[in-house]
């Protein structure tokens, strides 16, 4: 597949079988840089499969995936993580004994008091690491309106407060593109508004990219343009919402005909 | 005044032996704790790296010794220690490269990790008895008690005597600084809040800006450090015999297990649960029984529940009572 500026992820016929179940089976898709795509489809379509391969979880039994043109296939979570592939999870995570502050300041890389040497004999360059680290983190937290839970435990605070702390874990550093698990599921509209919000500010602001699986339609018709609809593994349709929710085999495969009849029923 | 008699004779004989001994085993259990916790298996291995580690500060001691250089009343072996925690950083970490990172990599199960540790607690049993041989060997110097039985009784005038011996007031003295490191160590820096993440979640831990193979080594290296300094301050406080810390592996894991697996503090305090549950059960109580009752009353056997052969049974009473009522230990640990 060739290779454009604007697309930031290409796939390429990507596979990835459990035995027999071929969960993934030959997905081709491209996100485009500064997007916000949508990806939606039935239970077990391999949503969150495609998007574990990417994100280097697990390897793919074959086909690629390329980040910026670089061949990233297989490349472990965390070298991901530094390139700026960041992902949340359709079950919130979270290091359940720590603050919610210091969920945040454990997110960048690459700081001086990861290394024994500097624990000792650095105690000053880490001090003011930490102080600026901590800075982002509580401006982080206020601009998810959960600054009060800031010194809470992550492992007491409510599900979707999690799911903004996971968002939240994504601004502690310079993403380029991020793939959210099903942000809204469990989460009340409120929330789900809020957390609508976050990810356009980021989108516009931040220049942040986003792939996004959900089942909410009116989440993904607010945020989401293109929207990819996968079944059995494959890539059944790409269009705007109003497209995919216009084709024929989307209707049949995820959708149901109770939306393409639902004037008759109403009548 | 012969109730002071028998508070001397429990302290003489449970509290402070008990204590000394608590701290020996929390020492131990921490590794455990700290292995199980981060590297997510049960490390069988760990009695043997105590004695691993152990037989090196063993040696250097020796060669100390046989320069003519001293702490005075202090051992010998604190000098040698530290190039024992350097072996057995060295050891642990040699291990960890060539033999747990396969598995590590591969994903193993935690299972295959048990076995896999089992396997290196032969090889570090045998090269210790290769190198220094089966039998007991003293490596105890300095100044052999801090209060000796017979001055504490013309000091005090009491019948009974306490001795506090300089192995013990080391033990305690040690275990206090070393646990309070650790917790200084997991709780304020970075390096130990990234333990405590990759404990906490790993998949999420491999997410973020932590380095998995930087954490894996730290842990191995605070491992040793724990292993070393538990074996040497057992072997001071006892004897250095090479089979005793293969046997020392089951009153370990049961502190380690009863605290709750993967949880420091519990570690800690299963440790003194143990240590106390052991002493005061094989302990005969018969002398301090005689002190406080009357004398129609005072027993005519030893008092003693059971003898020092079980007391390794003792242990695991103790873990499969606790696990009846709070499956994950008495701290809440990760489940077992």
């Amino acid at each position: 597949m060739v290779h454009s500026e604007e697309h930031m992820i290409v796939v390429d016929d990507l596979h990835k079988h459990f035995g027999g179940f071929h969960a993934v089976d030959g997905a081709s898709l491209t996100i485009d840089r500064g997007s916000i795509t949508g990806l939606i489809g039935p239970n077990g379509a391999g949503k969150t499969t495609l998007f574990n391969v990417i994100a280097g979880v697990l390897k793919p039994t074959s086909g690629s995936v390329y980040m910026d043109g670089e061949n990233i296939t297989g490349v472990p979570p965390h070298d991901l993580f530094h390139k700026g592939l960041l992902r949340t999870f359709q079950i919130a995570h979270e290091f359940h004994s720590m603050s919610c502050r210091e969920n945040l300041m454990m997110v960048p890389g690459g700081q001086s008091g990861e290394t024994l040497w500097n624990t000792w004999f650095g105690r000053k360059r880490i001090a003011d690491e930490e102080r600026a680290l901590k800075a982002k983190a509580d401006e982080v937290l206020e601009f998810l309106t959960i600054e009060h839970l800031s010194d809470q435990k992550a492992g007491q605070i409510s599900g979707g407060q999690k799911k903004l702390l996971e968002l939240g874990r994504t601004m502690m550093v310079d993403a380029k593109i991020v793939f959210l698990d099903e942000v809204g599921a469990g989460v009340n509209r409120t929330l789900l508004n809020t957390i609508g919000d976050a990810i356009i500010r980021l989108n516009q602001e931040r220049g942040y990219t986003f792939v996004v699986i959900e089942h909410d339609m009116d989440f993904i018709g607010r945020l989401c343009d293109p929207v990819i609809c996968m079944a059995e593994g494959r890539v059944l349709a790409e269009g705007t919402l109003a497209e995919i929710k216009a084709n024929e085999q989307v209707i049949e495969a995820y959708l149901g005909t109770g939306l393409k009849n639902k004037d008759q029923v109403g009548a | 005044m012969d109730f002071l008699n028998a508070i001397v004779a429990l302290a003489n004989y449970v509290l402070i032996p008990g204590i000394a001994y608590g701290s020996q085993l929390a020492l131990g259990a921490l590794g455990v704790t700290l292995v199980y916790g981060i590297l997510r298996f049960s490390n069988f291995a760990h009695g043997d790296t105590m004695a691993l580690g152990a037989m090196a500060t063993v040696l250097m001691t020796w060669l100390f010794q046989s320069w003519g250089l001293s702490l005075g009343p202090l051992p010998t072996a604190l000098l040698a220690l530290p190039f024992g925690i350097l072996f057995a950083i060295g050891l642990l970490l040699f291990t960890d490269r060539t033999v747990y990172k396969f598995y590590r990599v591969k994903k193993a199960k935690p299972v295959i990790l048990v076995i896999v540790s089992l396997g290196i607690t032969f090889i570090y049993n045998g090269v210790t008895r290769f190198i220094i041989g089966a039998d007991d060997q003293n490596f105890f110097d300095g100044e052999r008690f801090i209060i000796s039985a017979r001055e504490f009784k013309t000091a005090t005038g009491l019948d009974e005597g306490l001795s506090f011996k300089t192995t013990q007031g080391i033990t305690i003295i040690t275990a206090i600084i070393v646990v309070a490191l650790l917790f200084w160590f997991l709780n304020r820096t970075r390096a130990g809040k990234s333990m405590r993440a990759y404990s906490d979640n790993e998949d999420l831990a491999l997410l973020s800006g932590i380095n998995p193979e930087r954490v894996v080594m730290i842990t191995w290296m605070i491992v040793a450090t724990l292993a070393t300094i538990a074996g040497v301050l057992y072997g001071l406080d006892k004897s250095f015999k090479p089979f005793t810390y293969f046997q020392l592996l089951l009153p370990i894991f049961a502190s380690a297990i009863v605290g709750g697996l993967g949880n420091p503090i519990g570690a800690i305090a299963g440790g003194f649960v143990i240590a106390f549950s052991e002493v005061t059960i094989t302990y005969a109580w018969k002398k301090i029984l005689v002190y406080l009752m009357p004398e129609s009353l005072e027993p005519n056997g030893l008092v003693q529940l059971l003898s020092t052969d079980y007391k390794f049974a003792v242990s695991f009473v103790i873990l499969l009572i606790v696990l009846l009522f709070k499956p994950t230990g008495l701290f809440k640990g990760q489940s077992v």
